[in-house]
């Protein structure tokens, strides 16, 4: 390969700034890195209106359909369209393998770790994980004590944030195991990409993710209660004021499977039936969107109408399978996550594949003085919250906001856990008429129904504003394709 | 189907036919508030608002071009176009996944059509473009709704609420219409009262039709048989009648429940008050009563339908 591409694309870089953080396109000397190599060339080629007609065009696509998520708080326009980046972040196959080796292992082990604590929790009596630490979280369901769940499988649908450190290692930053979402975005983002550089994609060899949607319906199918070969599967959503909706929607769609909210649902002596025009007709599965709080006011919050009452004693009955599990949030909790490496050793005797980031538990008194001593320099986060809400980002905040910080901490330190500040890897993106690094992470899908099964890929979250870390959608994110290589 | 989804369908079907009627009806008014010689602006807008069903806060303001703005624009009231097209967005969004993409997409970009500046800022200098690129967008979709969407229940809701909206519509533009159709004076018409029989017609997209059954010869009791007893346009109530009858049955034949004797019995009535009563007989009794019975059997049946396969109660479901 010779360096013509790069001198020409310098003046789509500008300033494109190279530092100590991984930059996924380009090497610390400024070379081109092998994978990104032929899309330097087809971007040195494009002229700027003909990368910005495709641009335009693949953002009126993501109108038109309607690919939208809501911000929660506002009155006005709270419908918006996912930003979306038009440059694809690539993964090569051997980093590709690694990362689902690792993955595997790390929900294998995860599952076991929810059935081992609602049933005879010998991690526990093995002084493993403090006792504490479980009972304390407030996801924590001590209604699945003891019961039995189909396959044993408890998270059957995973979506785990991986950051790129500066080494070029991956490394798990949270699992979510209670409803992730954003799946439909990975979908959506690859049609959308096909058409905007078809030749580039086909040139590339990109293994597909289109199927997603029938192996999540397989996974969901493998999991029906015993004896109904024809399972009548639904997608449980909160309704149409769901940030999530879209996805719901589409989900559904692809399945082939009813879209149901609660007040479709019914139960009579422990079975759960949907209103259609033809009367009651049964349910055997769902495929829950509603937090585990949300879904039967007689068993969690009875002030929910989002949920359907009688559910969880129809579940208890095994009339029916709610999936992901109730309870499950519990080991996704940010102060149990430090003990991820050690739940990975208990059950499967094997070191992590893929690392932890490093997390300081604020219950400890030495880790605790640590931490409210270096403020400015870490990130702290409130373990039971997600979408970027309820955190400090030590260097980008104010003295002010770290004081609050640390009287919050001092007062309820089980609710907070801290980690350095990852200086996480960068991807370029197309800001205005120029390239420009912004940091990224990738959440990889993974279900689990009879096995585990990950489509290569997942969904590159970009933190859009210039030197931010922060990806959440809700919070200024975006998103790219990401093409897994052949 | 799901009950809340077949709901959906059915309503949104519903607003995009009202949306429509509207936006017609208030193209054909502009247009005869044009015409010197005939009645006052102000006259054509309370004939208007009395064939809409008389919505409040839309009064005459003096200024036709500014009324009309508001009842296309105007967000907040229940009865604008914008509204409807608001309200059948919202109905499609709950049910996104029943409803095709090519469905979705085209009744999205509508939506952000009615929200766009430019349309609601180009609308005083542009009323009939304006006007005619939302009926457009309408016959689209509807169009789009045949050819994209498998003809199975849901699509026969859809077809419930536009058939039963419009024979409502119908019938209630007519009862506006009626008392000073039939008690014209006889003899030759003038220029002026031809265009306002023209507008009637034009209100149901109905004047080629018609010209088509009669010649261009138009009388008060022809229009009033057209509109109300053909049998073949799409805009007479018959037709409209006859649609809801089919919708039901197929409803039936596609899963459904069979319906109660006492909906197949009303719509039953309806359809058979419509095909074997002459216009004389109409003409020669009251024909307002014959209309008010009209659209009072509309709701009868949209009750029913709603009572027996959206809204039953569990009880009587467990019972079956």
């Amino acid at each position: 390969m010779n360096s013509g591409p790069a001198v020409e694309l310098q003046e789509l870089y500008g300033d494109y700034p190279l530092d100590h953080a991984y930059d996924e396109m380009r090497e610390p000397s400024g070379d081109v890195r092998p994978a990104y190599r032929a899309l330097a060339e087809v971007l040195s080629r494009l002229p700027q209106e003909e990368l910005q007609r495709r641009k335009q065009s693949a953002e009126l696509s993501f109108l038109t359909q309607g690919i939208t998520f809501t911000v929660y708080g506002r009155d006005e326009g709270t419908e918006k369209i996912f930003p979306y980046d038009l440059l694809p972040r690539l993964v090569t196959s051997q980093e590709w393998d690694h990362i689902e080796r690792g993955l595997t292992q790390r929900i294998t082990a995860l599952n076991l770790f929810l059935r081992d604590v609602y049933s005879e929790a010998k991690i526990l009596n093995d002084q493993v994980i403090p006792r504490d630490l479980v009972y304390s979280c407030k996801h924590y369901r001590r209604q699945m004590r003891g019961l039995q769940v189909p396959r044993n499988v408890y998270i059957s649908v995973v979506g785990s944030d991986l950051l790129r450190l500066n080494t070029g290692e991956f490394v798990v930053l949270e699992d979510n195991l209670r409803v992730p979402s954003g799946v439909s975005y990975m979908l959506t983002n690859r049609r959308v990409m096909k058409r905007t550089f078809p030749q580039l994609f086909h040139s590339y060899g990109v293994r597909p993710i289109e199927h997603y949607p029938q192996l999540l319906l397989a996974t969901l199918r493998s999991l029906a209660p015993e004896g109904r070969p024809e399972p009548n599967i639904v997608l449980l959503t909160p309704g149409v004021f769901n940030s999530a909706y879209f996805e719901h929607t589409y989900l559904a769609r692809q399945m082939g499977i009813d879209l149901v909210e609660g007040r479709d649902l019914v139960t009579h002596d422990n079975i759960v039936y949907m209103r259609t025009t033809d009367g009651l007709k049964r349910v055997d599965v769902i495929y829950r969107r509603v937090d585990d709080d949300f879904s039967d006011p007689l068993i969690f919050r009875n002030d929910s109408i989002l949920g359907c009452t009688g559910l969880f004693n129809a579940y208890r009955a095994g009339n029916v399978t709610v999936t992901n599990a109730f309870g499950t949030g519990l080991a996704d909790d940010k102060a149990l996550y430090a003990y991820v490496p050690r739940i990975i050793r208990y059950y499967l005797d094997e070191d992590p594949i893929i690392n932890n980031v490093e997390t300081f538990l604020l219950t400890e008194d030495n880790e605790r003085q640590h931490v409210l001593a270096n403020l400015d320099q870490l990130v702290v986060k409130a373990v039971g919250e997600s979408g970027g809400y309820g955190m400090l980002i030590g260097p980008h905040s104010t003295a002010q906001q770290r004081e609050e910080f640390a009287a919050r901490i001092q007062a309820n330190p089980r609710n907070y856990v801290a980690q350095p500040t990852l200086d996480f890897s960068r991807a370029p993106c197309l800001i205005g008429d120029r390239l420009e690094p912004r940091h990224v992470d990738l959440r990889p899908y993974i279900l689990y129904g009879d096995k585990i099964n990950i489509v290569p890929g997942g969904l590159t979250r970009v933190a859009l504003e210039k030197g931010s870390l922060v990806v959440n959608s809700s919070q200024g994110g975006g998103s790219k394709d990401t093409w897994v290589l052949e | 189907m799901l009950s809340r989804v077949a709901d959906s369908l059915y309503w949104m079907s519903r607003y995009l036919e009202r949306a429509e009627n509207t936006v017609r009806q208030l193209d054909v008014a502009m247009s005869l508030m044009l015409d010197s010689g005939g009645a006052s602006a102000e006259s054509h807008w309370q004939r208007l608002l009395a064939a809409l069903g008389n919505p409040s806060g839309l009064e005459w303001n003096g200024d036709a071009a500014s009324n009309a703005q508001k009842l296309v624009f105007d967000k907040h009231h229940p009865a604008s176009v914008t509204c409807c097209i608001d309200a059948a967005r919202e109905n499609a969004r709950q049910i996104r996944e029943e409803i095709s993409t090519e469905q979705w997409q085209r009744l999205n970009r509508l939506y952000h059509q009615m929200h766009s500046p430019d349309t609601e800022s180009q609308f005083p200098s542009n009323i009939n473009d304006v006007l005619a690129t939302v009926i457009d967008a309408i016959h689209l979709f509807k169009d789009v709704s045949d050819t994209t969407m498998i003809h199975g229940q849901g699509w026969h809701f859809i077809r419930l609420g536009r058939y039963l909206e419009r024979a409502y519509a119908i019938a209630t533009l007519l009862e506006v219409y009626q008392p000073h159709l039939l008690h014209a004076p006889e003899g030759e018409y003038s220029g002026y009262e031809y265009l306002e029989l023209v507008g009637l017609l034009r209100c149901c997209t109905a004047f080629e039709a018609y010209c088509q059954v009669y010649t261009a010869d138009l009388s008060p009791d022809r229009i009033l048989e057209f509109l109300l007893l053909n049998r073949d346009f799409p805009h007479a109530i018959r037709y409209s009648v006859d649609g809801v009858r089919q919708a039901i049955q197929s409803i039936q034949h596609t899963g459904g429940r069979r319906p109660p004797d006492q909906l197949t019995a009303s719509i039953g009535r309806l359809h058979a008050m419509l095909s074997f009563t002459s216009i004389s007989e109409i003409v020669a009794g009251d024909a307002a009563a014959f209309l008010h019975i009209i659209r009072q059997q509309c709701m009868g049946i949209h009750d029913l339908m709603y009572r027996y396969y959206i809204q039953y109660s569990i009880q009587s479901a467990l019972a079956i």
